[in-house]
């Protein structure tokens, strides 16, 4: 290969194709690569099936110390206390840890003070780092793009595979650069700057690419909020997604857990930041975006692509394409909305404010901002989940439950909670939720009929207060505590 | 563990209409409760299949004609969102053995590639008319042949797209790549010592 390759040292490399080409095995017989999986993280609901099949192959965990595990699906909310009140959940958490117990792999486990959901308990532990490829049995993996690593998520039998061997079968993907220039204006948020990408890009505009994020947009944004965006490359239908590492980054990592040692510390720091793109790299295509034409994004519909601004109306079926007509009665008639109405105003019964899209410090921090002195509309149920026992004991520090609390929202404890449903906190019939997670698929909230708005925290806390769908920049914005940080 | 080489797929199939249908409309997330595969065919479809109170809704895979149907028709990006590979698990064992759509999200085309079922794309005129004939006859056949990248359907005969990766893998039986992987015992241990994280 490499020799039809022209000077392969100075060819200019996407930081993709860096990472790609150090952690190549070699190419399978059907000309897929063979990867080397440098961090496997794992959970309790697509990891026991693989312990399972480990067993039955008589393997062993290749590499047991780079495996973390942590408990978040299914784990309730509300109460700790074991046995929990399901026992299909209690018998899934015994699984594993019983599991990483006789594969020593370390786990994060609910009484360690670290559990969470696994895409916030890498990077807070420092084991998310740039040039790493990572991989989880949970389609959100791409969050841990954010910091200039590879990121799949992955399915069960190759849970197995990388526990046997530490890699997966893979196809490289192609490589997609996206702009997003200039400045976001004021309540404009990363979760506002990726619902737009997929609404634009389409959800299925990914497929066969890993996204890459860039532009000054990027370059200003917190290390979360760069999770936020890279968490729902799955949403557009990308393999993976990735922001090139750069001194925010080295920031982040700095001194957590697993962060190199002070007397590596320089090299790894210097490795780090040479791994981003070069300059004049190839990519398969690029889209540039202007950050000024962003505003607050909500779904109106039944996948996370639609969506519209918060002053946009609700599309008709008459005014679709031929090819979407379809689809969006379906949604439509899902959401139980009317055609051609304003999104803004539409009554919700639930409010939900965490996962792995959304359930950081500093998501914590804007959303209290705002909901200090309001208080959760009559007839809304409001709940908030911090994404991780580390951000729920830090809020706590600060006094940000108790602003939740006097507000009327429900205080839990760390998990997925109503992202996904697989615990208690599920909808009920045809409730429509605000909710600051990634999916809206019909279903996904624990009700077959049940609707889900997605939308940044924010404006879940205007939702909340105000009992509809609303724009968080009219219902704050003469409060005085706006200004206040 | 040489497996079975996955040639051709014959049986009748069933039309599940629309795009983007996701793995929580596949295998809705509380049936994942489990610790085994075993017994997820049941739960293929099933908040699409049934009511809430457990009576058969009006579906193509509630319909008597198609019981038995082995290879599934469907939109643009089947098998999008999440990761979990129950949605493959439970259609295999629901006993589909082939999937023909216009498009597959990733994850999803590579988790059936894995359990050896084949997924094939075809356009979307290629499935209306594939859906048309079996309408019309439900007991028409349909072999979805790996090597030749066709389709055939009641006696038509479609050209599709086969993945290159995802051809060799069935036509040489290595669709689980986990002996293949296995082999490369030096290989993986020489990455490994080359990587500066480790
Ligand atoms: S918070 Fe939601 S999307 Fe994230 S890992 Fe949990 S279930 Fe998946």
């Amino acid at each position: 290969m490499s020799a039809t390759r022209q000077e392969p040292d100075t060819q200019p490399k996407s930081l993709f194709e860096k990472v790609w080409d150090a952690h190549s095995v070699r190419t399978l017989e059907n000309g897929q690569t063979q990867l080397f999986i440098g961090t496997h993280l794992i959970h309790e609901v697509t990891s026991p099936q693989a312990f399972g099949m480990l067993r039955d192959l008589n393997l062993r965990v290749r590499h047991p110390e780079r495996t973390f595990a942590t408990v978040d699906h299914i784990v309730p909310t509300d109460t700790r206390i074991e046995p929990f009140a399901d026992p299909l959940a209690d018998g899934m958490i015994r699984e594993l840890r019983k599991n990483c117990g006789e594969f020593g792999v370390t786990m994060f486990d609910t009484g360690s003070g670290k559990q969470g959901i696994v895409h916030m308990v890498g990077p807070e532990q420092g084991i998310t780092q740039p040039g790493m490829t990572v991989a989880c049995g949970d389609s959100h993996t791409s969050t841990h793009g954010a910091f200039g690593a590879i990121a799949f998520g992955i399915g069960t039998s190759q849970v197995r595979d990388v526990l046997a061997t530490q890699t997966i079968a893979m196809s490289k993907p192609k490589v997609r650069r996206i702009n997003v220039h200039g400045k976001l204006g004021p309540g404009v948020y990363a979760k506002d700057v990726v619902l737009h990408l997929i609404r634009v890009l389409g959800v299925k505009g990914g497929i066969g690419y890993a996204y890459e994020y860039g532009g000054s947009v990027f370059d200003a944004m917190s290390m979360e909020e760069r999770m936020t965006v890279c968490n729902m490359s799955i949403e557009g239908g990308a393999r993976c997604g990735y922001v090139n590492p750069d001194q925010a980054t080295v920031a982040y990592i700095k001194g957590r857990p697993y962060a190199p040692r002070a007397s590596e510390w320089a090299e790894a720091e210097a490795r780090w930041l040479a791994l981003a793109s070069d300059e004049g790299c190839r990519y398969d295509d690029v889209v540039n975006i202007r950050a000024e034409d962003i505003a607050p994004t909500v779904t109106w519909g039944i996948n996370p692509g639609q969506a519209i601004f918060i002053g946009e109306t609700v599309p008709t079926v008459e005014g679709a394409p031929e090819d979407e007509k379809a689809n969006i009665a379906e949604a439509l008639e899902h959401m139980k909305l009317t055609p051609g109405a304003a999104i803004a105003g539409t009554k919700i019964d639930v409010a939900f404010f965490g996962s792995c899209t959304n359930g950081r410090m500093s998501d914590f921090i804007e959303a209290a901002k705002y909901l200090r002195g309001h208080r959760v509309a009559a007839n809304v149920k409001a709940i908030a989940v911090p994404g991780s026992q580390i951000v729920k004991y830090q809020c706590e520090e600060l006094g940000i439950d108790q602003v939740f609390r006097d507000a009327g929202f429900e205080w839990r404890d760390a998990g997925c909670s109503m992202c996904l449903a697989m615990n208690p906190d599920k909808l009920v019939g045809d409730q429509l939720c605000a909710s600051s997670s990634n999916r809206n698929f019909k279903g996904r909230q624990g009700s077959v009929t049940g609707r889900t708005v997605l939308m940044s925290p924010v404006m879940v806390m205007a939702a909340a207060v105000t009992g509809e769908v609303s724009d968080a920049r009219e219902v704050f914005k003469t409060e005085p505590n706006t200004v206040s940080a | 563990m040489a497996l079975e080489k996955i040639t051709t797929v014959t049986g009748r199939g069933v039309y599940v209409p629309g795009d983007d249908i996701d793995t929580d409309r596949i295998i809705p997330a509380r049936f994942m409760k489990c610790v085994t595969f075993d017994g997820l065919g049941q739960y293929m479809f099933h908040d699409v299949r049934f009511t809430e109170d457990g009576d058969e809704k009006t579906h193509p895979l509630n319909d008597p004609r198609f019981e038995g149907a082995s290879i599934l028709l469907s939109g643009e990006n089947f098998g999008c969102g999440s990761s979990r590979e129950h949605a493959p698990q439970a259609m295999y064992r629901f006993g589909i053995r082939a999937v023909v759509a216009e498009s597959f999200a990733e994850i999803f085309f590579g988790n059936s590639t894995t359990l050896g079922m084949p997924c094939v794309e075809a356009t979307a005129e290629q499935i209306v008319r594939m859906a048309e004939i079996i309408r019309a006859d439900p007991s028409a056949q349909i072999t979805v042949d790996v090597g030749s990248s066709t389709v055939t359907c009641g006696g038509e005969v479609f050209n599709v797209t086969v993945r290159e990766s995802a051809r060799e893998a069935l036509l040489g039986g290595r669709w689980d790549p986990i002996a293949e992987l296995l082999e490369a015992d030096d290989a993986i241990r020489e990455t490994a010592s080359r990587l500066p994280y480790l």
